[in-house]
């Protein structure tokens, strides 16, 4: 049995000046992902280790991390998928660090709940007090579905360079969820997030890197989310056509992250 | 980190949790007092990180009676699947209430699967005598979660702690005073206190590591609340599903079996043709489950090499792999990603895993515990509408409907009460036991390996089939584990210290784990989930009763109540 080099990240805002990297080592058994090492470490290693995680299965968004550089989901990471001979895993970038691994995530919940994230109606007694659904065609669910498998993990915010340079913008998890309600044909808040988000610092911030679609583990593409409410604003129709040319794949960058299209979801 | 005076904050609801239950009964506090009410969810998670989101394939509504759906169907077959445990009266209540809760979380954005013509589209499920299994892809716990937290963010009044670990319920003269927690950014140690409570603090399937349930799910509310004086009911009936994969018991979803998956054994055969030969591999859990272990257990398993464990096929080839890849999406990206197996090509190796505990704080048919201003809801509550063995897709549904009744009974009960008064004394002794105890306690045992060991022995003696002389070695073991000298941190820091949440998380494991036991080897009967090997059969006669064990000074007490019985009279289960 080989063990794998596990680097990780330790910082104690009370006690350490410096960030460190701290190495364990840890027996491999098959199949074994990032977060089975790390916990291997921090249960018979170091019980001082601190990380987010719970339901080991990519759907809860807990364990986004660093792992060899890259924003990725610990346990949707295969020790034997990483190149090279050592784990390193370190906090997602664009937040601040609470402890080794754990990340403030507070004002990017706040960005989420200030694009109004919910069905907006006008027919409030039926929304509250319902006698039946609203219809929606299959096709018209498929339309936004890869924007609804967002869980909220944080990657595409790390990785994004407007984030890193603008603190209103409000990222690309945002601004994808904007897309997300304001394209869903059952809502008609579309005009007031379109009101919140068509400033400087808003949409307009977004120059298309591409690195957020690029990571994201759950086949949500937030660059064609902002390119289509872009494309929104300047026409002044709902944006409903997500299914049509898709801006990302014309601009040359890959549409989704691997691990994506058909076989990824929540 | 001990301070002289434990902080105290002010709420007029207090909930402890923030899955389906947490969060519904949160929206439905605030909606009935039209914002008024001010509402706290605390959670040692991000709200929105809880285990709800692992639930995959549905939530059991009648939608469609003009097309021969009943809630009288509904309700029976909730009934039959309990094996006759469930209380009748409460599953009445329960069906009538599904089909708003449908229409309500789709008018609140949730995007269920649709049919051609736009309604919703619905399912078959195991143990149902109609397609009732609402779903939206195969995330429908997910969805419910997103749609309740971004709704929750809408309504006023509601205040969330996230990452505060919830230590115990603080009570007087039999009233809900508030609780105590440990904010876990600060470590701080802090009383919050309330009008009235809800405990939605999920089930405690982590008594087990081959099981579906994500790392979170261990048995904090359910200890706390034995504490509190409140008893626990039923929890020798665990639900074991038949389809955990191989090697960590990540759920293959019944819905597998639902779009036309086949269990089959090493000789090649459908074996379940010979244990339920109507409903085949659609059967309830329990007679799945029990009879994969008997092909197992009588050499027509296959063995894992890596972890030993025994396991059977499942086979998805007669879906197709079109079905496959819309239907199954998740489930195939867990195949591969887990497994490195593509099941439109081969067979996943699957076998029983805890997937579900039905018992839980003992609530009536409204969730009110036994302490004035207390309820309790979803998984770490028992109505009991699940009895000896829930059907798949009526959990998330009972989370919703329980959600919103305590949610609405406790904001009636605050909006006609004073402020809360703080009960100094208690707070005082549990900071004690915490950080004099725990945070500064000596030991030369790993927590993490009393763990393990809990574990290892729930797997070998508290599984699907169960023996008298298993289940008194298992309560001999850990009642052992008990004395042991785990109760200390070898963390020593103030922010984010997980491995102190991670010690009191072990000791409410071993409280639970033992009347787990103690209910199981009292139960000289088989019924639903709860297999003897020593007693078959079920016996109405003497068991027709739920179990109750409370906690106090001398150790463990177990007493039984009635079971309603509406209209279903008990008879024998067939499949
Ligand atoms: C893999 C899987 C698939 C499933 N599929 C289905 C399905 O298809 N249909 C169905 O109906 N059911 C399904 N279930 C069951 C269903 O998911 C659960 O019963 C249900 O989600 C439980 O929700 P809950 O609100 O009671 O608690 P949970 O979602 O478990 O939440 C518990 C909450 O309590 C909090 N908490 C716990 N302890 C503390 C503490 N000490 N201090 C503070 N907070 C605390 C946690 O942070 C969390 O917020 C499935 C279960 C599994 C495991
Ligand atoms: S869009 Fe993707 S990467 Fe970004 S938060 Fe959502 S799931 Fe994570
Ligand atoms: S632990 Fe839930 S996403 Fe990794």
């Amino acid at each position: 049995m080989t063990d794998v080099r596990l680097l990780v990240q330790r910082f104690d805002p009370f006690k350490d000046e410096e960030p460190r990297l701290v190495e364990y080592k840890v027996p491999k058994r098959e199949g074994m992902t990032v977060l089975d090492a790390i916990l291997y470490a921090r249960d018979y290693v170091d019980h001082s280790i601190a990380l987010r995680f719970s339901c080991r299965q990519a759907s809860c968004g807990s364990c986004g991390m660093k792992i060899n550089g890259r924003p990725r989901l610990a346990c949707y990471t295969q020790v034997d998928e990483l190149a090279g001979e050592k784990v390193v895993a370190q906090p997602m970038e664009n937040f601040a660090i609470i402890r080794d691994l754990v990340t403030d995530l507070g004002s990017f919940f706040e960005k989420h709940a200030e694009v109004v994230p919910q069905l907006v109606r006008s027919d409030l007694q039926e929304q509250e007090h319902p006698t039946s659904e609203y219809v929606m065609k299959p096709e018209e669910l498929t339309r936004v579905l890869q924007f609804t498998y967002c869980i909220k993990c944080g990657l595409c915010t790390s990785s994004c360079p407007t984030v890193a340079t603008d603190s209103e913008f409000p990222g690309p998890q945002a601004l994808a969820q904007a897309y997300r309600y304001t394209a869903d044909v059952r809502d008609e808040g579309g005009d007031g997030r379109i009101a919140i988000l068509d400033t400087p610092h808003g949409i307009w911030r977004c120059h298309f890197a591409g690195s957020c679609s690029y990571v994201c583990p759950k086949g949500v593409d937030p660059a064609l989310g902002i390119q289509l409410l872009k494309r929104h604003v300047m026409s002044g129709h709902a944006p409903r056509k997500a299914g049509e040319g898709s801006p990302t794949a014309k601009a040359g960058i890959p549409a989704h992250g691997p691990g994506s299209g058909s076989s990824s979801g929540g | 980190m001990v301070g002289k005076l434990v902080e105290a904050l002010r709420h007029d609801v207090v909930i402890v949790g923030s899955g389906i239950a947490g969060l519904r009964a949160a929206i439905e506090a605030s909606r009935v007092s039209d914002g008024k009410l001010d509402v706290a969810v605390v959670t040692k998670l991000q709200a929105m990180r809880s285990h709800s989101v692992s639930a995959e394939g549905g939530t059991a509504a009648v939608l469609y009676p003009e097309l021969g759906d009943s809630l009288d169907s509904h309700a029976f077959d909730t009934v039959k699947g309990s094996d006759y445990l469930a209380d009748q009266d409460a599953v009445e209540r329960f069906v009538r209430e599904m089909p708003g809760e449908i229409y309500q979380l789709e008018h609140w954005g949730l995007p269920w699967s649709r049919r051609e013509d736009g309604r919703i589209a619905q399912r078959w499920f195991g143990g149902y005598s109609y397609p009732r299994a609402t779903f939206a892809e195969d995330k429908v716990g997910f969805f419910e979660m997103q749609t309740l937290y971004d709704t929750a963010t809408r309504y006023g009044g509601i205040h969330f702690y996230q990452e505060w670990f919830v230590t115990s319920i603080l009570t007087e003269g039999g009233e809900f005073r508030g609780v105590t927690a440990i904010d876990m950014k600060t470590g701080s140690f802090v009383q919050i206190l309330g009008k009235a409570g809800i405990i939605a603090t999920g089930g405690s399937g982590r008594l087990y590591s081959f099981a579906t349930y994500a790392y979170s799910s261990t048995p904090d509310g359910m200890a706390t609340a034995l504490r509190a004086g409140i008893p626990l009911k039923d929890m020798e009936f665990i639900q074991f599903h038949p389809s955990g994969l191989i090697p960590s018991g990540i759920l293959i979803t019944e819905a597998v079996r639902g779009e036309g998956g086949v269990l089959v054994n090493k000789d090649g055969e459908r074996f379940m043709k010979r244990y339920a030969p109507a409903k085949l591999d659609l059967a309830s859990r329990d007679v799945v489950s029990r009879a994969m272990m008997t092909e197992i257990e009588e050499g027509r398993g296959f063995k894992d090499q890596a972890t030993g464990l025994d396991y059977l096929h499942l086979d998805l080839s007669p879906i197709g792999d079109e079905k496959i890849k819309s239907r199954l999406s998740q489930i195939r990206e867990i195949a591969i990603k887990f497994r490195g197996i593509d099941p439109a090509e081969k067979p996943l190796p699957v076998r029983p895993v805890c997937h579900y505990v039905m018992g839980g704080i003992d609530v009536d048919i409204d969730g009110a515990t036994r302490i004035r201003g207390l309820w309790a809801a979803g998984e770490a509550a028992c109505v009991s509408i699940n009895g000896a063995n829930r059907l798949g897709a009526n959990s998330t549904a009972e989370c919703l409907v329980w959600g919103k009744f305590t949610g609405a009974e406790a904001a009636r009960y605050a909006a006609g009460k004073g402020a809360a008064s703080t009960v100094g004394e208690q707070v005082q002794l549990e900071e004690k036991r915490i950080f004099d105890g725990i945070f500064h306690g000596k030991g030369g045992t790993n927590p993490y390996e009393i763990r393990d060991s809990l574990q290892r022995l729930m797997a070998k003696d508290v599984f699907v089939y169960r023996t008298a002389d298993g289940l008194s070695e298992a309560l001999r073991t850990i009642r052992e584990l008990k004395t042991k000298d785990f109760l200390h941190c070898e963390d020593r820091s103030r922010v984010y210290n997980t491995n102190l949440n991670d010690v009191l998380e072990v000791e409410s494991m071993l409280i639970v784990a033992e009347v787990v036991i103690a209910g199981a080897l009292a139960r000289t009967e088989s019924r639903g989930a709860h297999a003897r090997r020593d007693f078959p059969k079920r016996d109405d006669k003497n068991w027709l009763k739920h179990t109750l064990a409370f906690w106090g000074p001398d150790g463990l007490r177990l007493d039984y109540s009635k079971v309603t019985i509406t209209k279903y009279q008990p008879t024998e289960r067939h499949y």
